[in-house]
């Protein structure tokens, strides 16, 4: 064939860009292959294939959405964690002579990745997982007000993890840090194809995060149970409804700064180059509007966790629900007013500094006045040392210690010598382990069997807890003490032989750290195995308050054979305390969203059009854009988008449901 | 009378937060390898005690919130039924206004201090003192204009004509009066003894005042990302009496070895782990050049390009100006000059004076 033609069929991609030369590359290649080829084998075996299509891939049900999505959420923290690994691995050895294992092109390749990876495909879907699950159920609606958007919005999600998952063995990812900025990250000075693919996997999940935001927005406004009004909403729906405000308010702003990072690379336009009037700093400013608020988007609904567990294992109602909504209010307010502190150092004048650095701070009064709520929630309680609880007191005396070393950076002056510092990444890695992971670990503990119908096992749950805060200060302590000795982020090769002692603490701690994801892995098996043991019929293990405990363990597909309808803040606490008696006739036919397999399909045309566009393959692109437009037309002529579940159906389920509480008693 | 062996627990309270509040201070005394809290210049100084005010301040409530927790976690377990349990207790208007007024008083106290501090140990702001109590103003400052370069640092001082690549001096007790800017992507500019970092960046200028007030040899290096020499772009800076600058800058004058355009052109071609190099003078108005990012023979200067666009640009006649950029910064990073869509365009200068005109 002439070298034309092969251009034209397969763009940039050569056989170069497969790492058959790297051989951990290759290795990981050979396990994911081995692992990925024997699932699909036990799938045909046991003749699964039909079963996962209709009742998950397809499935238009916010539950198994979000169960999906914390799938994804914790199959993308083993190799974000992987590349952790590998970082603390290089750092503890590069002294000296001694180069380490990883050469710079692909130390800087782990270094972005991971920040990516653990970002946008862990803790956003665990995020979104755990809204999906429980919002729906917290305010009595019988699913999302768009299920096929969430659908759709899971699968874009996946396309997105399934992009940065490509580079690892499809030529490479960006080696510009995690928010690529410019120069760096512009054709001139990379380009390769790293920083297309970071840019194709963050826009086909972010159509995926927007519009997962405008659904939970619009679900909670327009689908509460009557008599659920505003200020009678569970916390952790609160703190759902601010996030999703912010994630529909902020991603398209960073859609919109890669789109113009992405003009520059393939239209060679200038907004971010240093010839004809580009203006980096622009990008600067653009990627952390949207960046600021994502660190909230993050962290509030893992304070929503922690107000749903504190208040249901102390057994007492949660102090200050008023204070605690409009503190959560303010941060979403003031999280857009603070995005200038990330950059200091680039010169800004004294005053927009001291701005930024004050409202910065201004923050953590709300969050001051959360975690007092809390505090004084557990005062005159009685606390019960479930795996949950311990989740939310780790979180309280770590995060804590975060947002001090947080306000620490917001003074423009400290920031100056701590900036870029491994003062600064303890520091967000405390507050996004300390308080994101802590509040999905202690979600996912808590709601675990409302959606399988049984608990976790208490054991290995609380060996992950202690591995993972051990872990913790372990492995951040020493980046504390490494940033006030002036040793700044993502360098591969140290001088100094002193400083190799705290690399080797904190790998140690890292090591400590994946001891908690095993153990969690292995809490999971352990639970499957014993599911039995561990079932809990009555759907309200834990003595909940809010409306998902008042309905089955897994709930039935309509989540509530009647509506219920809310009286007071923690209206199944209220319930319980007023004697409700739970509906047994007069069940009525139930109407329902069908499934739907459009959502793969667009998201899978959508992933081959962002690998088409990443290697220039324009023939490809052109077909894949042409399927995409096509395919969502044709799933507008589908007419079959609902159905009536029986009434019979629903008595059977229902009188199902009331045998086994009479067994109980 | 009883003995009294303890203090009484009201006396106590005070004084063991106090000493609680001493503990960073008394940490940042006792690692002296910890060089951003044991530093030799005055404004790393004052940022050190900053970072010491506001973690003590913050110690005030983060300390009694980390005790209340593990103690209402003690106390009110399950198992001690001696506790009292109310369940339905869950508003005190008292407590609200302690709780929201607490972290208030705190951030109120600290954005005073931040609000000042910033001002004071501003960057851009010429120094007033070299330490405390010595006064700045009768200290002519020296000027340093830095260029980050790939993979390696340029310093330029211009009122002494001469240059240098990976090594900076300055006499101790001198004000430095550093200019930056970048050839081509963002990197900060950081020496942990002497002062906070600044980013250098390509087509912008930044400024940092600062002063170094013991002799001694320090690090200096890239705090921002730059690429893959990235590890290594580090330089060494010498706190020197002004005798011994006065010797340096001598000795750097004695070499053969001048930089002007063409040769810097070499030099900023990407590079790993560059030797120091001496050169013993340089081309005036390099360092605007490097600004303007018109180095290059031909190119036009971004200050002009900027002129012209606030007069109304050339219009249609300034399509005509734009000519292939020959210069290439991607076969100079050793990338290769495999292009795709053709080379990169630029602006060419309008009345750029010949290479061989050029001074």
């Amino acid at each position: 064939m002439s070298p034309d033609l092969v251009k034209f069929i397969f763009g940039r991609l050569t056989w170069e860009a497969i790492p058959l030369h790297e051989p951990i590359l290759l290795g990981t290649f050979i396990v994911v292959a081995l692992g990925g080829l024997t699932t699909l084998g036990l799938l045909t075996r046991y003749k699964l294939w039909g079963y996962l299509w209709r009742e998950w891939l397809t499935s238009v049900d916010h539950k198994k959405i979000g169960v999906m999505y914390i799938i994804l959420a914790i199959v993308m923290l083993l190799r974000g964690f992987a590349d952790a690994l590998m970082m603390r691995a290089q750092q503890a050895m590069a002294f000296g002579d001694n180069a380490g294992y990883l050469p710079s092109s692909h130390y800087d390749q782990i270094f972005t990745a991971h920040g990516v990876i653990m970002i946008f495909f862990v803790a956003m879907p665990l995020v979104t997982g755990l809204m999906n699950l429980a919002v729906p159920l917290q305010i009595g609606a019988r699913d999302v007000a768009f299920p096929f958007l969430n659908n759709f919005s899971f699968w874009m999600t996946v396309g997105g993890a399934v992009t940065v998952m490509l580079s690892l063995f499809v030529g490479e990812f960006a080696r510009t840090g995690w928010l690529a900025y410019p120069p760096l990250s512009n054709l001139a000075y990379s380009p390769d194809v790293g920083v297309d693919y970071y840019i194709w996997a963050l826009q086909i999940a972010g159509v995926g995060t927007t519009l997962s935001g405008i659904n939970l927005v619009v679900t909670i406004i327009k689908m509460r149970a009557p008599g659920m009004s505003l200020m009678k909403m569970p916390v952790f729906t609160w703190t759902s409804l601010c996030t999703n405000v912010l994630i529909v308010a902020t991603f398209p702003i960073l859609t919109a700064t890669l789109a113009l990072l992405t003009a520059d690379r393939y239209l060679y336009t200038n907004f971010f180059t240093n010839d004809f009037g580009g203006n980096p700093m622009m990008y600067v400013n653009l990627i952390w509007i949207w960046g600021h608020p994502e660190v909230y988007i993050l962290i509030l609904p893992a304070f929503g966790v922690f107000s749903e567990v504190v208040s249901t294992f102390c057994g007492k109602r949660l102090f200050g629900y008023s204070s605690m909504v409009y503190a959560t209010v303010v941060i979403t307010i003031l999280s857009y007013l603070v995005w200038l502190h990330h950059f200091f150092t680039m010169g800004s004048g004294a005053s927009v500094n001291s701005f930024f650095g004050i409202t910065t701070m201004i923050i953590s009064i709300p969050t001051g006045a959360k975690i007092f709520n809390w505090l004084f929630t557990m005062y005159r309680g009685r606390i019960r040392y479930e795996v949950p609880m311990l989740w939310t007191l780790g979180f309280m005396v770590t995060f804590v210690i975060g947002g001090m070393t947080g306000v620490l950076l917001a003074v423009p002056p400290a920031d100056f010598v701590l900036h870029n510092s491994l003062f600064l990444i303890a520091h967000f890695h405390n507050v996004i382990i300390g308080g994101v992971v802590f509040g999905m670990f202690a979600g996912i503990t808590y709601w675990f069997p409302k959606a399988f119908g049984f608990k976790l096992d208490p054991f290995w749950g609380k060996v992950s807890f202690w591995c993972w805060l051990v872990g913790f200060w372990v492995a951040f302590t020493p980046l504390y003490v490494l940033g006030l000795m002036g040793v700044t982020r993502r360098v591969s090769r140290f001088e100094d032989p002193s400083l190799q002692i705290w690399f080797v603490i904190a790998a140690i701690g890292a090591v400590i750290i994946l001891g908690g994801i095993v153990a969690f892995i292995v809490q999971i098996v352990v639970s499957i195995r014993n599911r039995e043991a561990l079932r809990d019929e009555t759907g309200d293990p834990w003595g909940g308050r809010t409306l998902e405990w008042s309905t089955s363990s897994p709930p039935p597909a309509y989540n509530f054979a009647f509506t219920p309808v809310v009286h007071q803040l923690d209206a199944w606490w209220d319930m319980k305390q007023r004697g409700y008696g739970r509906p047994t006739t007069g069940f009525i036919p139930i109407h329902m969203p069908a499934n739907t397999g459009a959502g793969v399909i667009l998201a899978g045309i959508s992933t081959v059009l962002g690998f088409a566009l990443i290697w220039h393959i324009w023939w490809l692109a052109a077909v894949s854009f042409v399927a995409l437009v096509a395919a969502a037309i044709a799933h507008t002529f589908n007419f079959k988008r609902d159905y009536y579940i029986p009434a019979e159906e629903v008595v059977r389920v229902e009188d199902a449901r009331t045998e086994a509480l009479r067994s109980l008693t | 009378m009883r003995p009294k062996l303890l203090p009484s627990p009201r006396v106590l309270a005070p004084r063991v937060l106090a000493r609680l509040a001493l503990l960073p201070a008394l940490l940042a005394l006792g690692g002296c390898d910890w060089v951003v809290m044991n530093p030799s210049g005055d404004i790393a100084t004052q940022q050190r005690d900053l970072i010491i005010v506001a973690t003590v301040l913050m110690l005030l409530i983060i300390v009694p919130v980390i005790a209340l927790t593990l103690f209402f976690a003690w106390k009110y377990r399950r198992s001690n039924e001696d506790a009292p349990y109310d369940p339905d207790w869950h508003h005190s208007t008292r407590l609200e206004i302690v709780i929201w007024a607490a972290p208030l008083v705190i951030i109120t106290i600290l954005g005073a201090v931040t609000w000042t501090s910033t001002h004071l140990l501003d960057p851009y702001r010429p120094l007033d003192r070299l330490a405390p109590g010595r006064s700045a103003q009768h200290v002519k400052p020296l000027k340093v204009q830095v260029v980050a370069l790939d993979w390696k640092w340029l310093f330029i001082y211009p009122e002494l004509g001469v240059a240098t690549v990976n090594e900076l001096a300055a006499p101790v007790d001198t004000p430095i009066d550093f200019q930056l800017t970048s050839s081509s992507v963002m990197n900060s500019f950081y020496v942990p003894a002497l002062a906070g970092q600044i980013y250098a960046m390509p087509g912008m200028t930044t400024q940092l005042h600062a002063v170094i007030n013991k002799p001694g040899t320090f690090d200096g290096f890239s705090a921002n990302f730059s690429g893959a020499g990235f590890s290594h772009m580090r330089f060494k800076f010498h706190g020197m009496s002004q005798a011994n600058f006065d010797r340096w800058a001598a000795d750097v004058r004695k070499g053969d070895q001048r930089l002007d355009g063409p040769r810097y052109l070499v030099l900023e071609k990407p590079s790993e782990k560059a030797p120091v190099q001496k050169f013993a003078s340089v081309d005036a108005g390099l360092f605007d050049k490097a600004v303007n990012r018109c180095v290059e023979p031909g190119k036009m200067c971004q200050h002009d390009m900027m002129r012209i666009d606030a007069n109304g640009g050339l219009g249609m006649a300034g399509v005509y100006n734009v000519t292939t950029l020959e210069y290439d910064k991607r076969v100079r990073r050793g990338q290769g000059g495999g292009q795709e869509g053709g080379l990169r365009a630029f602006v060419a200068a309008l009345c750029a004076p010949k290479p061989s005109e050029a001074r």
